[in-house]
């Protein structure tokens, strides 16, 4: 099962290496990342496998949520199969 | 490979434009609940509500969360209890509306449905004693709803029915004059009722239908006004296509919720009901889809029109992401649950008569209705019978949720605040169509009923 995390807020130093941090704590592995910076605006996808996950995943994305609000940024974890329904027929 | 503009897009539906799963609503038969004795009746019926739901409220907040999008209300309908109820007396009737709100407290669901009786063609002698206590089980409540089936276009119109509820919303409205009578806001007066509607006031779980069954309903109109405020001067061609999209998209989610619900809670999946269904929130208002659409405001000439071309083409695009569609599918129109409509009523933009045009191509009917409290009974009535014919004519649903605030006169507001919202009272023809409802008896059922 994969999850895709998006992350958008004011671009600062370490975004990207707090995120995986909390993924890599979790067991949770990246599989893709797409990443730009939009006059200053941060935007990052993140695609993560989560078999393996060591904490469940309502557990999971709260501590995501967390860490988006700690850092002022807007974290978003959803199963993918939420964009593949709504977008693949 | 996801795409990076369709996560994108997704994540703005329910962050910015109010995406949500309005409902999951459990439906569960009480057949095997019957009892001669009404206080083994009413334990029978906690029992097994909670018996059956237990994991639901558990089961829609773990599915809020694994896809990120809310499941705003989490709700159980049940067997019409004038089925179930047998030879039990009237204040037995209050005792299993009681026990029904004792078993919702328990799931901490917010609403429960089914307080309800089915009299199209006649009234048994349960219907009628079930249809005595509505106003007290609505007050001595809070979280129970009802709802009476009046007609079908098969049956025709029982006219002694709607000259009895229009008494019933009257007497549900005193008992309730210190809370803006908010009883009336959980009765329901239906044409052709759907047996799966997971949408309350109106739910019940029909007869036709399986031990229990998860129905869910969609939402979404802020996300079809912000379509097509996109999508900026295009023809109606263009628009129909871009709101069938869209509310593909959005039912698509409901079809994902629905089966993830059904799987987890070991429940049939019953239905998707493709709804637009407004809210009080800022930008989730079906009547600012309409203006979205060319309108000055909700009620201009025009109307009717532009409602009718959403409404089928939110069908149109929901019936293909689903597998199973069913409920009342369409956009509601409920004047205190949506600011667009509250607006136009304000402003002197929406009419009652208008309004009634409009639930002519609109998926339900006069809903959330508040008009002054001494409207007199007769009026009501006649309210109710152009309503009910509608439907009946048309063979769709229709339904009437009226609420004569006591002691409101037009200019006055009366507010129940959550998602039933408030609403200016609206003024009304007073002229009396008494004579007509004292006349009693039936309205055939149209010729086009007989179709084998």
């Amino acid at each position: 099962m994969k999850a895709v995390i998006t992350v958008t807020g004011k671009d600062a130093v370490g975004i990207i290496a707090a995120v995986s941090n909390e993924c890599a704590a979790q067991s949770a592995n990246i599989i893709d990342i797409t990443q730009t910076v939009l006059s200053d605006y941060f935007v990052m996808i993140m695609l993560v496998n989560i078999d393996e996950l060591v904490i469940s995943f309502s557990e999971f994305v709260d501590k995501l949520d967390a860490l988006g609000k700690t850092k002022n940024l807007d974290i978003h974890t959803m199963h993918e199969d939420i964009f593949n329904t709504m977008h693949k027929i | 490979m996801l795409n990076t503009s369709d996560i994108l897009e997704t994540i703005n539906m329910i962050s910015q434009e109010n995406l949500d799963v309005r409902t999951i609503t459990m439906g569960i038969s009480l057949f095997d609940c019957v009892s001669e004795d009404e206080n083994r009746l009413c334990d029978k019926i906690y029992d097994k509500i909670t018996k059956k739901a237990e994991k639901l409220v558990p089961v829609g907040e773990e599915i809020e969360k694994r896809y990120g999008i809310p499941i705003v209300n989490k709700r159980v309908s049940v067997t019409p209890i004038s089925l179930v109820g047998g030879n039990i007396s009237p204040e037995g009737y209050i005792k299993v509306a009681k026990a029904m709100q004792r078993a919702a407290n328990t799931l901490g669901i917010n609403f429960i449905g089914g307080f309800s009786a089915l009299v199209q063609k006649g009234m048994t002698e349960s219907a009628k004693r079930l249809i005595s206590v509505i106003p007290e089980a609505l007050t001595e409540t809070d979280i129970v709803c009802s709802s009476v089936n009046v007609a079908s276009t098969k049956a025709g119109i029982n006219m002694d029915a709607i000259a009895l509820m229009g008494n019933t919303i009257k007497r549900a409205a005193y008992l309730t004059r210190d809370k803006d009578s908010i009883a009336c806001a959980k009765l329901v007066v239906f044409a052709n009722v759907p047996d799966d509607n997971p949408f309350m006031a109106g739910a019940f779980h029909g007869i036709g239908e399986d031990e229990t069954a998860i129905n869910v309903g969609v939402s979404g109109p802020g996300v079809v006004a912000s379509a097509i405020k996109r999508a900026g001067d295009c023809s109606l061609s263009e628009l129909a296509d871009l709101i069938k999209k869209t509310a593909f998209k959005i039912t698509r989610v409901g079809q994902l919720v629905a089966m993830e619900a059904s799987k987890m809670l070991d429940v049939p999946f019953g239905i998707i009901d493709l709804s637009l269904a407004p809210t009080p929130a800022i930008g989730d208002s079906v009547a600012h889809i309409l203006e979205e659409m060319g309108l000055e405001t909700c009620g201009a000439h025009g109307t009717t029109a532009c409602l009718a071309m959403l409404n089928d083409a939110v069908k149109k695009g929901g019936v293909m992401a689903s597998s199973r569609v069913g409920g009342l599918s369409g956009a509601f129109i409920p004047v205190s649950e949506d600011q667009g409509m509250i607006h136009a009523v304000e402003c002197g933009s929406l009419t009652l008569e208008k309004l009634e045009a409009m639930t002519a191509v609109c998926s339900v009917g006069l809903d959330m209705i508040a008009v002054p409290g001494d409207t007199p009974e007769a009026v009501i009535c006649g309210i109710i019978a152009d309503e009910i014919s509608i439907g009946v004519a048309n063979t769709k649903t229709t339904a009437v949720r009226i609420i004569p605030a006591y002691g409101k006169a037009v200019g006055d507001k009366i507010d129940f605040g959550g998602l039933l919202g408030y609403a200016p009272i609206m003024d009304l023809n007073m002229r009396s169509p008494a004579k007509f409802i004292s006349r009693g008896g039936h309205i055939p059922a149209p010729i086009h009923s007989l179709k084998n």
